[in-house]
């Protein structure tokens, strides 16, 4: 199997290609079952890898990329088991994402187009985890951004979404130049930009060096693009745009966590620049806080799962900035479970109403959409943190693990998984409980979704119940699989945080957080459960905070007035007056100069050989003198 | 083998002038032949065996001027870009009537001569010959089929450009002069000299403004944008993706090896130069409504970082501009093929009053988006290889000023696209409800260019490999000619 590794993200590619050739071959939805059995197939391969690999790395070298001077880039691949996990999320969310997307994408006009770009998505992904050099994972990270953005513009006539597909490749591209700059930066420094090389010269090297401090910064800012961090952030909400089966799989599950990815990948480097963590942590913290106060206030079910996203993924950088790898690489996991549950329940929902997004016209769906409640149930749980459900354990653990080492921090993250759970609540039981507040014809139309789509529901509700159990804490008397799986990869020698909170501590806090968080969901239930008449009236009357918060605290509409509108200025000033006035002006002086010296000069050609002579005669002497004063 | 490359397009041009309504094909097959010769220098040619194909033979021997010719990696590179540009370019322009024909497409042919002969001069006089012979067509194609006022911009442009020229003839023959025994303008005579540093700064600066004004860097570009909208979609193309290569050339062959000394002392100011014109060009480019001087903005951001990269003189920003030559060359010329194709059914370079030809005409669309993200520098497309080298061999110069060149990764992904969203995306409205997708004569011209994207981002080093020992030939030959400073170049 892992001499087969190479095939991972070939067969994608295969499906890429032939879909968008060879669009005649696929009638109706096959397109979209051969994407499913590529993305299939690269899960069986991803399988076998990961039961087979051993604790040694494996390397594949398929050809040499770029060769200029000592700069030697080999396009080739690494399997170890952080990428094994990756690998698993990947092709294993990214195949049930598929099956969902063929009932969802049906009757779709551009079907066949979607499953194209979804096996594209798909194949730049496994690049990016399998790369074994920061150029190869950079062909990857740039490459989900492009997929991205074909995704989230995937209608692509409606401006709106072009507007934000814009936006999220300019955003991340604002963090790719970062990115680069830090492979650019590893080179100079390293030499190299291959993995092993660059993380065995770096582990020599003593802690929190400028030049590494540099470094990490540059490709932090790398992954705030790419993983919506404050304050790059603000394209992640918009890019849900995109159909849902994309926002579940790019924009929650899988490309936005490759920032954290790649951290982990880099986790030697971090951990040599302490001063990188802790801002790191910070930013992430940030985040997390501030994604869930908008959440609060969202009225579109997309957005609250969107802002939800961006506040998680705060929570795995805070792991990172702990020096806590594996517990965030635990966190993206559970994380691509419940999320990609969430949203694709979320999808079902949206399916059953017509492309209503608006949860204040939603309301007491259970009846209607007995599975999809079960399971949004099971992902509002998790996501929550309530035992024994995934998100439970992973948050646990990264509050344990921040506890350590940033306790401001700590009291921050648990106000904000507070918030967490109400605003989960608050969008489970205005979607599902209280009565209908739809139209009549949509009210009409309700329907479970077809088991194309209910099955990958169950499947990853199953996950998402499960998940947690790949990390157990000691404290319950469970083996932590997955920490002791990543053990070798995650935890360098020299890293800083030693101990751990003391088990008093941890069963303290598992029950203090269980309690809180039962009591905010009867305060979420009496307030939004019993809604009967249409919710909307209350926007109107808002509290102050709750007004900055619906309207996302106004941070796109700044962003325009400091960077977009000054941009823009300066363009068309620079067009109009500089380029055109100063500097063609000059141009056009000089040459005005000398049509007008030449129409003085022309008068001196006046056919009167007396004055030629005179003229002649004048130079003679003027040379002579000339002579004669220089000798 | 170089001389009939040379040589064969004149006579090509000869015969295509008496050829009557049919000039188009028979210029198409000349090239085809052209290009088929090429591919066999190419094959024939040794990376690591420097020079080759020369030939020499006395021309105005009591001048020292000689026929010299010959390529070494770079030369052929760009010999190949431009036998494989001039058949498409040929091609692309059939679906237009251009009025004289045989005239038309027989200055093309001379063009090619005259471009050939640029890249493979060994001797100072013969190479201003042929960036002099380059002019004239270039010339005539604006001037006679360019737009309402083509002639107040090609004047400017004409005059703009021969004088930049004419300080490059100074300076050559003040070289010429500086040559021992029998003057001679021969290019190893040139590089042999050891010049003062006051003499080093003004060769430097007169090069310097020729090469400028060719490519052209900031402040030396008014020229470019009028003259790029202005004239027929070929001449533009023949201008932005061969010509102003022969700026660029210029500095690599001559400016470089020449005067290390007058680079050491204001190589500096070329690169703050260079980087002002990525900066200032693709803040331009944003508030562009037509197209066409869109692409004209972009193509100076472009051509300011492969010329801040080279006057790093960093491997990494000598080779990735070498590299970025050729991926310019091949971007830009699809680009304006689009620019072309949608003027063209449209009547419209105005981007604002495009919209939704991605529904009309999806395979249009697709090209069109694939060469864009080339242009953007996508990874697996052929910018990238480019820019990145580029940004790598700058940063090795000065981290800062890398970062700031860097910023047209951002810049340039925000004007493409937003052109790309304003002409392909959106609702079709009555001017683009009925766009004709792509006819097979645009096909051959865009999948040659497309497929060239894809190999040179996937499998750079065919490019790599042929102009790295050229370069590391020159790197040598800077360390040679700097014997008077004992400061180190190579990074």
């Amino acid at each position: 199997m892992l001499q087969l590794a190479w095939l991972i993200p070939l067969f994608p590619l295969f499906g890429f290609l032939l879909i968008s050739f060879g669009k005649k071959l696929f009638p109706q939805i096959s397109s979209g079952i051969f994407a499913t059995l590529m993305v299939f197939f690269s899960f069986v391969i991803s399988a076998g890898v990961f039961f087979q690999l051993s604790d040694e790395p494996v390397n594949i070298h398929l050809f040499n990329w770029i060769h200029s001077g000592n700069l030697d880039i080999p396009f080739s691949f690494l399997l170890d088991h952080i990428s094994a996990i990756m690998l698993l999320i990947v092709t294993g969310v990214g195949f049930l994402i598929h099956i969902y997307s063929i009932g969802y994408m049906k009757g779709d006009p551009g079907f066949s187009r979607f499953f194209s770009y979804m096996n594209l998505f798909i194949f730049f992904m496994l690049l990016l985890v399998m790369a074994d050099n920061y150029v190869v994972m950079f062909v990857g990270w740039e490459g989900v951004g492009l997929c991205s953005y074909l995704l989230i513009g995937f209608w692509f006539k409606n401006t709106d979404y072009n507007n934000a597909a814009n936006k999220a490749f300019i955003m991340n591209r604002i963090g790719d130049l970062g990115f680069l700059l830090g492979i650019i930066l590893i080179y100079t420094t390293f030499g190299s930009t291959t993995f092993n090389v660059v993380f065995s010269s770096a582990s020599v090297m003593s802690s929190n060096q400028g030049v590494l401090i540099a470094i990490t910064l540059l490709l932090f800012v790398g992954a705030m693009g790419k993983s919506a961090q404050i304050p790059l952030y603000t394209w992640l909400p918009d890019a849900m745009a995109g159909p849902t089966p994309v926002s579940a799989l790019i924009h929650a599950a899988t490309m936005v966590t490759a920032g954290i990815y790649m951290v982990v990948r880099s986790n030697i480097l971090y951990s040599l620049a302490p001063f990188t963590l802790n801002i790191i942590a910070i930013i992430g913290t940030a985040t997390a806080l501030f994604a869930a106060v908008i959440a609060m206030t969202q009225t579109d079910i997309k957005k609250v799962l969107a802002y939800s996203t961006v506040s998680q993924l705060g929570y795995m950088f805070v792991a990172l900035g702990a020096g806590a790898y594996s517990t965030a690489l635990f966190h993206v996991t559970t994380h691509a479970f419940f999320k990609a549950l969430l949203f694709l329940a979320a999808g079902s929902v949206i399916h059953a109403m017509g492309g209503e997004q608006d949860i204040n016209r939603m309301g007491g769906l259970r009846k209607k959409l007995p599975i999809t409640f079960f399971v949004f149930l099971i992902g509002t749980i998790a996501i929550s943190g309530l035992p024994p459900l995934a998100g439970f354990f992973s948050k646990d653990e990264i509050l344990a693990k921040v506890w350590i080492q940033y306790k401001p921090l700590f009291i921050i993250l648990s106000i904000t998984s507070i918030l967490t759970a109400f605003y989960m609540f608050r969008l489970f039981f205005l979607t599902f409980y209280g009565s209908f507040r739809g139209t009549h014809e949509q009210e009409h139309h309700l329907h479970e979704s077809p088991p194309v789509m209910t099955f990958p529901l169950i499947i990853l509700a199953i996950l998402s119940a499960v998940g947690g159990f790949l990390g157990i804490p000691a404290v319950l008397g469970g083996t932590h699989l997955l920490n002791n799986y990543l053990l070798a990869f995650t935890s360098f020698p020299k890293m800083l945080i030693e101990g751990e909170p003391s088990h008093y501590f941890e069963w303290m806090m598992m029950s203090i957080s269980v309690v809180v968080i039962a009591v905010v969901i009867i305060l979420a239930y009496r307030k939004y459960a019993i809604l009967q008449s249409s919710y909307s009236a209350r926007i109107t009357k808002m509290s102050p905070i709750a007004k900055m918060s619906f309207n996302k605290f106004y941070v796109d509409e700044l962003y325009d007035k400091i960077i977009s509108k000054p941009l823009y200025g300066v363009g068309r000033f620079f067009y109009k007056v500089v380029d055109i006035r100063i500097i063609d002006g000059i141009v056009n002086t000089f040459s005005r100069a000398i049509t007008g010296s030449a129409g003085v000069l022309r008068l001196m050609q006046s056919g009167y050989v007396g004055l030629y002579i005179f003229l002649m005669v004048f130079g003679i002497i003027a040379i002579l003198f000339f002579n004669l004063i220089i000798k | 083998m170089i001389t009939l490359l040379i040589f064969f397009p004149l006579l090509a041009a000869c015969i295509t002038a008496f050829s009557g309504r049919q000039a188009g094909w028979v210029a198409f097959g000349f090239t085809l032949i052209e290009f088929a010769l090429s591919i066999f220098a190419f094959n024939l040619f040794e990376p690591t065996a420097g020079l080759q194909f020369l030939n020499q033979c006395e021309w105005i021997p009591s001048l020292g001027i000689s026929y010299k010719v010959g390529v070494d990696g770079i030369s052929l590179l760009l010999v190949l870009l431009t036998t494989f540009l001039i058949p498409l370019i040929i091609l692309s322009s059939f679906k237009r009537e251009y009025k004289n024909p045989a005239l038309f497409y027989s200055l093309i042919l001379f063009m090619q001569f005259a471009l050939v002969g640029v890249f493979s001069a060994l001797d100072g006089f013969l190479f201003y010959i042929f960036w002099e012979l380059a002019l004239i067509p270039i010339y005539l194609i604006c001037l006679i089929w360019g737009g309402k006022e083509r002639l107040r911009i090609t004047l400017k442009f004409f005059i703009y450009t021969l004088t930049g020229s004419l300080l490059m003839l100074v300076a050559f023959i003040w070289l010429w002069h500086q040559t021992p025994g029998a003057h001679t303008f021969d290019i190893q005579a040139f590089y042999a000299l050891s010049l003062t540093p006051t003499e080093q700064t003004w060769i430097f600066w007169a090069f310097f403004l020729a090469f400028a004004i060719k490519m052209p860097i900031f402040p030396f570009h008014t020229w470019q944008p009028d003259t790029y909208v202005d004239a027929p979609a070929p001449g533009t193309m023949l201008l932005s993706g061969i010509m102003l290569k022969m700026g660029i050339y210029g500095v690599i062959r001559w400016l470089i090896p020449i005067t290390p000394g007058g680079i050491q002392e204001w190589g500096f100011t070329a690169i703050i130069l260079s980087v002002i014109g990525i900066m200032y060009a693709s803040v331009i480019a944003l508030v562009q409504k037509d197209f066409k001087r869109l692409i004209a903005y972009s193509s100076i951001a472009h051509v300011g970082l492969i010329s801040a990269g080279i006057f790093s003189l960093s491997f990494q920003g000598l080779q990735g501009g070498v590299i970025q030559m050729i991926s310019h060359g091949i971007n830009v010329v699809g680009l304006f093929f689009i620019a072309e194709m949608i003027s063209q059914r449209t009547e419209t370079r105005e981007m604002g009053e495009l919209g939704g030809i991605r529904v009309s005409a999806p395979q249009f669309a697709t090209f069109f988006i694939i060469i864009l993200l080339a242009s953007i520098a996508l990874p697996l497309t052929n910018g990238f290889v480019g820019e990145f080298l580029l940004i790598n061999g700058l940063f090795s110069y000065d981290s800062v000023i890398a970062a700031i060149a860097g910023l047209t990764i951002i810049l340039g992904a925000v004007y493409m696209l937003r052109a790309y969203q304003k002409i392909s995306l959106g609702e079709p409205n009555n001017l683009t409800l009925q766009f004709p997708d792509l006819s097979t004569v645009e096909k051959c011209v865009l999948v040659p260019l497309v497929i060239m994207i894809f190999w040179i981002g996937i499998y750079p080093n065919t490019l790599l490999d042929v102009a790295g020992p050229s370069i590391e030939a020159l790197q040598k030959t800077i360390e040679n000619s700097a014997s008077l400073t004992k400061i180190n170049y190579i990074n």
